[in-house]
Parts: C-alpha cells; structure tokens; sequence
C-alpha cells in the first residue's frame, strides 16, 4: 500500500467518525445548552445555530426544577430503589450462581433448568398479573415494591454461574481441605476473586433499571416514591410546557449516570459485551 | 473428588439458593401463570361483575376489536427496518473502531453514550427535536441539507412520519449496544486469518467477506435476537413521545396492552394481549436457538 493512499484511508476513517460524532452528540449538547437558556427561546431558536451557540447562559432552570417539582424526591427515590436492586441482586444473584456452578446436590440439574426457562419470559409480559397480584396483597407505592420484584434476575445468575465456572477450583479446594465450610469458602475465597464478574453485574443491573418507568407508573402514585423517568415524564406533561426546564431535569438526571459511566467505563464495557458474547 | 461432600453440600447449596428461587418463583413464575389464568376470565378493575371464566373470548376479541392487529404489524415493521439498520450501522462504527487509531476510545464512549441515557429522558428530548414547524431542529436541518426544499411537517402527528420518527429515536439510542457487542467479536478474531487471507491475494472487502463476517456469526446472531426482541416490547418511547397515535399509526402491542389494561381497567384482555406476546417472543427465543444450534456451537 502506498503512503498515500494509506494516508487517505486514515483521513476518510476520521472524517467518518467526525460525521458520527456530530449525530450522537447533537442532541445531547443541545438538552445541555436548551437547559441554560431562557424556556421561550429553546423551541424558538432550535431551528438555528443559536440552539447550539446561545448568546445568553442561566441557571434559572436549574433553579426552576427545584422548584416546581420535588426533583430531590425523585432523586432519592431513583438512588434508594437502584440501590435494593444492586446490593441486593448482587448477593442474591451471586449465592444462587454459585450454587448452580460449584455446589454438588440433589436438584441442581432441574433448578439450572428453571433459570435458563425463566431467562425467556420478558418483564412487560407479567407485569399486569404482577400488578394485580402485589395490589391484592395491599403492597403498592413505596420503594420496595419497586426494588424487591427485581433481586433475583435469572440474566444475573446465569452470568455469575458462566464466571464461577470459569474459576479455577484449586483455591476453593485448598480451603475446603483446611477445613472450611461452603460459606466461609465463598465469602473469603471466593467474593475477593470475583471483583470482574460483580461490577459487571452491578452495571449490567443499575443500566436496566435506572430507567425504568413502566412499573413505577403502573404501581406508584405519590411523588414521594416516584422514579426519576416518571419525574421527567409528568414535568413533560405538567403546563406551562417550559423546556428550559425540562433540559435542566434532564440533565440532573442522566448527571448520576455520566459521573457512574465516565469513572467506570471499561467495567460498562466489559459488563454489556459479556452479556453479548456469553448469551 | 471428596466423596462425603456431595452429603454436607447440599443443605448449603439450598441455603444458597433459596433467595433467588424464591424471587423467581414469586415474581416471574407465579405472576406468568397468573396472566394465563387471567386472560380466560372477565376480570375488569372496579367491575361489579361476578369473576367468571371466558373461555378465548379474550383473545378473539382483543384481535377484533383491539388495535393489537394494528400492533403487531407496527412492532413487526419496526422489528424490519431497525433491526437491519441498526446491526449495519453497528457493524460500521465497530469495523471503523477495530483499528489503531488515536482517540478511538473517546469515539467509542460518545457513540455508548445513548445507551446509558434513560430513554424516557430520551424520549423527551426528541420530541423537541421533531418539533413542528421551520424552528424545530430536524425540520431546519433538513431544510438546510435540501437547500430548502424541504417541508417542514409535524413528524409526531403526521399518521405517516409517527412510527419512523420512534424508529429513528430507538435507533439512535441502541445502535451504541451493538457496536459494543461487535467491537468484543471483532476483537477476538485471530489476526493470523487476516494476513492469511491477504497473502491469498484477499482485498479488504474480500477479508471482511470471508474472514470478519464469518468469525462474528454468534455476536451478529445474539445481536439481531436481542434487537428483535426488544422491538417487541417497545414501550417508553411510544408513550411519551406519540401515545401509540396518530390513529393508531405508532401503536404497539406492549402500549395497547397498558392501554386496555390501566387506561380502560380492562385486566383480562391485556393479560391475554400479555400471552400473545409472550407467544411472540417465545418463538423468537427458539428461532435463535435454532440458529445457534446448526453449528452446535451452544454449550
């Protein structure tokens, strides 16, 4: 290959790449700079290069979202629901996989079978019987009933089984020849060489429910319980539409997410090709 | 192995699994057989009717008398155009990465970006974007590339432009997923097949044909299942941005579902429409493991 040609190949995958880079990030930079000018002049000045280049920058927005809705509610809400699902999952999860990889007993074969089957049945399918089934029991708008149908995930516990597997057994035995009980083995041995399979874990887990606005709008309806997605979406619909506003709440809203995406952004990786290539 | 551990294990493997057997049992499995029992029923919310069983009237009825017909065919067209739009686009952005080049991983961040983003914050977002009128961002845009040609139109209400806008918007959220996933084969393609191929006298496109597509069968694989069974359950996005309209035209079946369900309390006609979609993806699932299975490459 010529020095040319290799040369115009290198400024074709750039101009390439450039060219995307202009489509994934306009409308981002547009919520963030539609959230720091004044609500008229978003919708008006959206057709024009103003949208990206404003001549004026506030914070009233900001100031606004704090105002007109309980957005720290939302928030609280978001962190604590999020938090259940991944502290709790990661425990849960990581137990039962355990189990269904290492453990010898009676059973193991059927429930591995119940795992994968269960892997199949998609959330929107049972969520009006699972609605139906928590209103009987009178459980309904709070956090944990936002969290707790969500622990035990059948992905999470066939990719800790998929990781257990792949462990080299040698550790463990060394442990259980001392002496050592199955639990102690898994919490001392185990746990501190399983740091890759629980952040991507945690990632694939806070990723699929951080946005997650079905269930909370089919069973919450104080706000003082309500997600951050069910947040935007009533600020949405709540006149007088003033999308400075709306920009603002959206960008405290995906800010935890960044900050999260940015220190951790080899785990996201890692965790969302994992669930590809061993699915 | 040891032999008597096979005895002292089993009460802590069940320990151990209880917790996540229990959550699946309570909130996946019970609440699954339930939709089945419910869709034979006229169960209505605050109905003073007697609960009684139905037999199928549920499903003939919600296939008459529903938009779910309409539905399907709208999750079926979206399944059609984003699946093949958005692996292609993937797979460009991924070969595009596969290479040495400077700031490649600032590239691959800005296009995962989308992914992370809730997509009812999303959702929002591109409603302004699709805004009616010169002013809004994709009308003025577009009106810049045609050298003012274009017309404007209002993308959301126009029966015509509702489902593709939604398209458009799911699309540029999820392609950043696929890229992920293909990036990962890309990568674990041997190179030594590469520089095979290129001293069997193999061009670039020739390599990509015989060499790149082949070695990403089962991420292309997993990726299309994936893609298509999410177009299946489209939901947020219809909901906020369109509310399945106009006339039906974005609607989809998890959407008519809630609708039937919550908006018009009618419980046992969307536990059916549930069923339908269960159906759905069930058949799906199998297709792919079909696919997988000619080259008995599940384990």
């Amino acid at each position: 290959m010529s020095r040319t040609s290799a040369l115009l190949r290198v400024v074709l995958a750039y101009t390439l790449l450039l060219a995307c880079t202009l489509v994934f990030i306009a409308p981002v930079l547009f919520m963030i700079i539609g959230s720091l000018k004044p609500d008229a002049l978003v919708l008006a000045e959206a057709g024009s290069l103003r949208a990206f280049l404003p001549d004026t920058f506030s914070l009233d927005n900001y100031r606004a979202v704090f105002e007109r809705v309980p957005f720290g509610a939302y928030l609280l809400s978001s962190l604590i629901v999020n938090g259940l699902i991944v502290g709790l999952g990661l425990l849960v999860n990581a137990f039962a996989g355990y189990a269904l990889a290492r453990l010898r007993w009676w059973g193991r074969g059927a429930m591995l079978g119940l795992v994968l089957a269960v892997l199949v049945i998609p959330f929107e399918a049972i969520a009006i019987p699972l609605f139906y089934q928590l209103s009987w029991l009178g459980w309904r708008d709070d956090w944990l009933v936002q969290a707790i149908p969500f622990v035990a995930n059948p992905l999470a516990i066939f990719l800790f089984y998929s990781f257990f597997l792949g462990l080299p057994r040698e550790l463990e035995e060394a442990a259980r020849v001392d002496g050592a009980g199955v639990l102690s083995t898994f919490f001392l041995i185990v746990l501190p060489n399983a740091k890759a399979a629980f952040a991507s874990v945690a990632i694939v887990l806070f990723l699929f429910h951080w946005g997650m606005y079905l269930w909370p709008l089919l069973m919450t309806t104080s706000e003082g319980v309500r997600p951050l997605p069910l947040g935007i979406a009533n600020f949405y619909t709540l006149p007088p539409l003033q999308w400075g506003d709306i920009m603002a709440f959206g960008v405290l809203m995906v800010l935890p997410v960044l900050i999260l995406f940015v220190v951790f952004q080899r785990w996201f990786v890692r965790g969302v090709a994992s669930t590809g290539v061993k699915g | 192995m040891i032999r008597r551990s096979r005895f002292t294990e089993a009460p802590a493997a069940w320990l151990l699994m209880a917790p996540g057997l229990v959550g699946l049992m309570l909130f996946l499995l019970l609440p699954f057989a339930l939709a089945v029992v419910l869709s034979f029923t006229n169960l209505r919310m605050a109905s003073p009717l007697p609960l009684e069983f139905v037999g199928l009237a549920n499903y003939t009825l919600a296939f008459q008398e529903t938009a779910l017909p309409r539905a399907l065919l709208n999750n079926l067209l979206f399944a059609l155009v984003v699946v093949p739009a958005q692996t292609a686009l993937g797979l460009a952005l991924a070969v595009l990465l596969d290479r040495p080049l400077r700031g490649r991983t600032v590239f691959r961040t800005l296009f995962f970006l989308p992914v992370v983003f809730p997509l009812s914050l999303i959702a929002v977002v591109w409603v302004l974007i699709f805004a009616p009128g010169p002013d809004g961002l994709l009308n003025a845009a577009l009106g810049v590339l045609s050298l003012g040609l274009w017309e404007p139109r209002d993308f959301l209400n126009d029966p015509s432009w509702a489902l593709p806008a939604v398209m458009l918007t799911s699309i540029w959220q999820g392609v950043g997923f696929q890229m992920i996933v293909l990036l990962a084969g890309l990568q674990a393609i041997p190179r030594q097949l590469y520089e095979a191929a290129a001293i069997d006298g193999a061009g670039r496109w020739r390599q990509f044909l015989h060499v790149t597509l082949p070695g990403l069968r089962n991420p292309l694989i997993f990726v299309v299942i994936v893609t298509t069974i999410l177009s299946f359950r489209v939901f947020d996005q219809v909901r906020i941005m369109t509310r399945g309209g106009p006339q039906d035209a974005s609607n989809t079946v998890i959407h008519e579902m809630v609708r039937t369900a919550f908006d018009q309390g009618h419980v046992a006609m969307g536990a059916a429409m549930s069923v339908v979609f269960f159906v759905v993806i069930l058949g799906i699932a199998l297709a792919q493991r079909r696919l997988l299975r000619q080259r008995g490459e599940v384990s």
